[in-house]
């Protein structure tokens, strides 16, 4: 094979990196149009995602709507009927809740209800975590969209990620929900090509292979679950860690070979646990590989209230959770029943 | 009914479309809803008896590349639009030969190739939907016009007032066409609005906005021709509230005893296709004989379009796995 020329790279924190992903969506395609409240220049977006963008293509192509969430995804929806890929931004995950009959009506559902005619290629992004703000700002409702028949949800871990999995969601045929954790889009930087990037939907990373148990995740968890790992290989405990990087299409594959191979697994989340992403992923192995499995699936999710806003609270997964978890796994076969429950 | 003014004066080309397109909405609708009511159509249809003399001004003075976005009350509109009837009641009947294979049902109606963009069991939901298609108009720097249709009740919902909203702020090349038929589902309007004048509410945005009544061809064809002029010179939107009266029940197979009977009456008696039949032929603009050839044809089309559906087959198991995403991409149920 001869020597490619190595792409060019940056370094990028994830914010920046999603801002070259709509740079370089919309050289690539004069279709590509950008909505949301405040997103064009001088501010750019509350979070500055957009930052640039108007100045570089126009007002027409970069939109700053009213505060009208039903309207900003709507139009999107008109938009891709007329033959545009539209990205909605929607600043807090809890305000995509104002557009629901938007999104799980109409965006999920048009394809289907006219028989392949009329499918509505757009890509919802919007941001969540943090919890800087209480429980009106902060909550994970990805499972409420996986639930749903017809929207692709993707939820990235890493900057390049985030590049790599925005620009496929724009291009993607299908509805896409992209949600970005507020903790991770400016904490951490890593090297980004600077040209289009894309990375496909529905496939899982291995971010470390492990022989003893499988810990899932993806999103804001990943740091957490990865520093775990690190943590029970000093113990001695070989851990794989998967990133799932896109619940729909969720790479149940890459994860039933994992399982195949540890025999054990953990999944670990910043949604609710009870009637979370794992609740199904869980069950999935269990359908699978039940004879397979020397312990029940167990799970790491944010406890059954909202989100709560002092610091002296937290319902979300900790270390000592995770940890916890895959201790009790590696126990025994047959976990103690209070090992395994997180929710109460 | 108004008499034509200049403008409105038919050829009698025209004069023959637009009766023949009330009547065919009419006989359709009625045996649709005999067909519910005789338990053969799977669900609810939603008749639209009353709105013939508005659907056939719009099919008329909306040109083939116009777009239009309707609701679970669509047949008028869908065939204003140039939608097939045989597909239309295919799909009522859930039929592998509906517009979208039976996958969608009679709320759900499309044909995007003669710009019937979509229809909406949702009530209000359509008006975000058109800001976009709006929107493309614009963008593409095309003059195309599109319109959206929605009834009277649809006026107290949120999304409508956004879309209203962002249409004057962009100034968007769309049509809000009120269908006021008096009545939300089974509450008269004056029940559930503090104010019944809802062109008042659109012009309240910065809109151009017009009352017409619905049941008078001539008036409604004067004035959503000029709408539509206005919104295709780059005028931005313009709202016209259309005021008729629901004839029939909600659905096909809904009671509707609640409706006073002097103001059913008195609507019946506007009945616009039979009223505009009486026209033609008093004003002489058809003879009875030719009159009663476009009846004739109005007549074997629904026939037709009827025999067409029952006969259409049901759509295959496998058809219940496709469309879901772009790309077939799990059968999840069956991993
Ligand atoms: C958001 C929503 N709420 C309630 C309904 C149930 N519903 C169907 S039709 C209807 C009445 C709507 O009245 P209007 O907008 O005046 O239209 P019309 O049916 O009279 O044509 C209602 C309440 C619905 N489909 N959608």
């Amino acid at each position: 094979m001869s020597a490619l020329a190595e792409p060019k790279t940056e370094e990028m924190t994830s914010a920046v990196a999603m801002n070259s992903a709509l740079d370089c969506a919309m050289t690539a395609d004069p279709k590509v149009i950008l909505l949301g409240e405040d997103i064009a220049d001088p501010i750019g977006g509350v979070f500055k995602v957009t930052k640039g963008l108007s100045t570089k293509y126009g007002t027409h192509r970069v939109r700053a709507t009213p505060i009208s969430e039903q309207a900003i995804v709507g139009t999107a929806i008109g938009l891709s009927l007329a033959g545009y890929r539209p990205v909605a931004e929607i600043m807090f995950f809890d305000f995509v809740t104002v557009a629901m009959d938007q999104i799980v009506n109409h965006a999920t559902k048009l394809r289907y209800m006219s028989g392949g005619a009329t499918p509505a290629p757009i890509t919802v992004r919007t941001t969540v975590g943090g919890s800087r703000f209480g429980a009106q700002h902060a909550q994970s409702l990805e499972a409420w969209f996986m639930h749903t028949p017809g929207i692709k949800v993707v939820m990235p871990s890493n900057p390049v990620d985030a590049k790599g999995l925005l620009t496929s969601c724009i291009f993607d045929d299908d509805p896409c929900l992209f949600i970005e954790h507020l903790n991770l889009a400016y904490s951490s930087k890593a090297e980004v090509p600077v040209e289009d990037l894309r990375i496909p939907l529905g496939k899982a990373n291995v971010l470390a292979t492990g022989s003893d148990v499988t810990l899932i995740t993806y999103g804001p968890t990943v740091p957490l679950v990865r520093a775990a790992a690190e943590t029970l290989a000093a113990q001695g405990i070989s851990a794989e860690v998967i990133d799932l990087r896109t619940l729909m299409p969720l790479d149940l594959d890459t994860v039933f070979d994992s399982v195949t191979k540890t025999r054990r697994a953990v999944v670990v989340h910043e949604a609710t646990q009870f009637m979370g992403p794992g609740a199904e992923i869980g069950a999935q192995i269990h359908e699978q590989l039940f004879g397979e499995l020397l312990g029940p699936v167990l799970r790491v999710g944010a406890r059954f209230t909202p989100v709560p806003f002092s610091r002296g609270l937290s319902n979300a997964p900790s270390a000592e959770r995770i940890l916890g978890a895959a201790h009790a796994l590696l126990a025994s076969p047959r976990v103690n029943r209070s090992a395994g429950r997180t929710a109460g | 009914m108004t008499a034509p003014t200049t403008e409105t004066l038919l050829s009698r080309a025209a004069a023959e479309r637009m009766y023949e397109l009330m009547l065919t909405t009419k006989l359709a609708d009625d045996q649709a809803r005999e067909e519910t009511k005789a338990g053969r159509l799977q669900a609810a249809f939603y008749p639209v008896r009353g709105l013939e003399a508005v659907c056939a001004a719009l099919g008329e003075v909306l040109r083939a590349d116009d777009q239009l976005v309707s609701t679970y009350r669509n047949l008028g509109d869908a065939l204003a639009k140039g939608v097939s009837l045989r597909a239309i009641m295919a799909e009522l009947y859930g039929r592998l030969d509906g517009v979208s294979k039976g996958k969608g049902g009679s709320m759900h109606l499309h044909d995007t190739t003669v710009g019937f963009m979509t229809t909406t069991g949702i009530v209000g939901s359509g008006l975000p939907i058109t800001l976009g298609l709006g929107l493309g108009a614009q963008l593409d720097g095309s003059d195309r016009v599109v319109v959206v249709t929605f009834g009277d009740g649809a006026t107290s919902i949120g999304a409508a007032h956004e879309a209203l909203n962002l249409a004057v702020l962009w100034q968007l090349p769309i049509l809000f066409l009120c269908q006021n038929n008096q009545w939300g589902e089974h509450t008269p309007i004056a029940e559930y609005a503090g104010s019944t004048d809802l062109r008042a509410r659109a012009e309240a945005y910065g809109m151009a906005a017009h009352r017409v009544d619905g049941f008078d061809l001539f008036a409604t064809l004067d004035c959503l021709r000029d709408a539509v002029a206005s919104v295709r010179a780059g005028g931005g939107p313009v709202f016209v509230e259309a005021m008729t009266y629901r004839l029939t029940g909600h659905t096909g197979t809904a009671d509707f005893s609640y409706v006073p009977a002097d103001e059913l009456a008195a609507a019946m008696a506007r009945d616009p296709a039979p009223v505009f039949r009486a026209w033609l032929v008093e004003s002489g603009a058809l003879s009875e004989g030719e009159a009663n050839a476009v009846a004739h044809r109005a007549e074997s089309a629904v026939a037709d379009a009827f025999a067409f559906a029952q006969a259409s087959p049901l759509p295959g198991p496998d058809e219940l796995w496709t469309d879901v995403f772009a790309t077939d991409l799990i059968n999840w149920e069956e991993r």
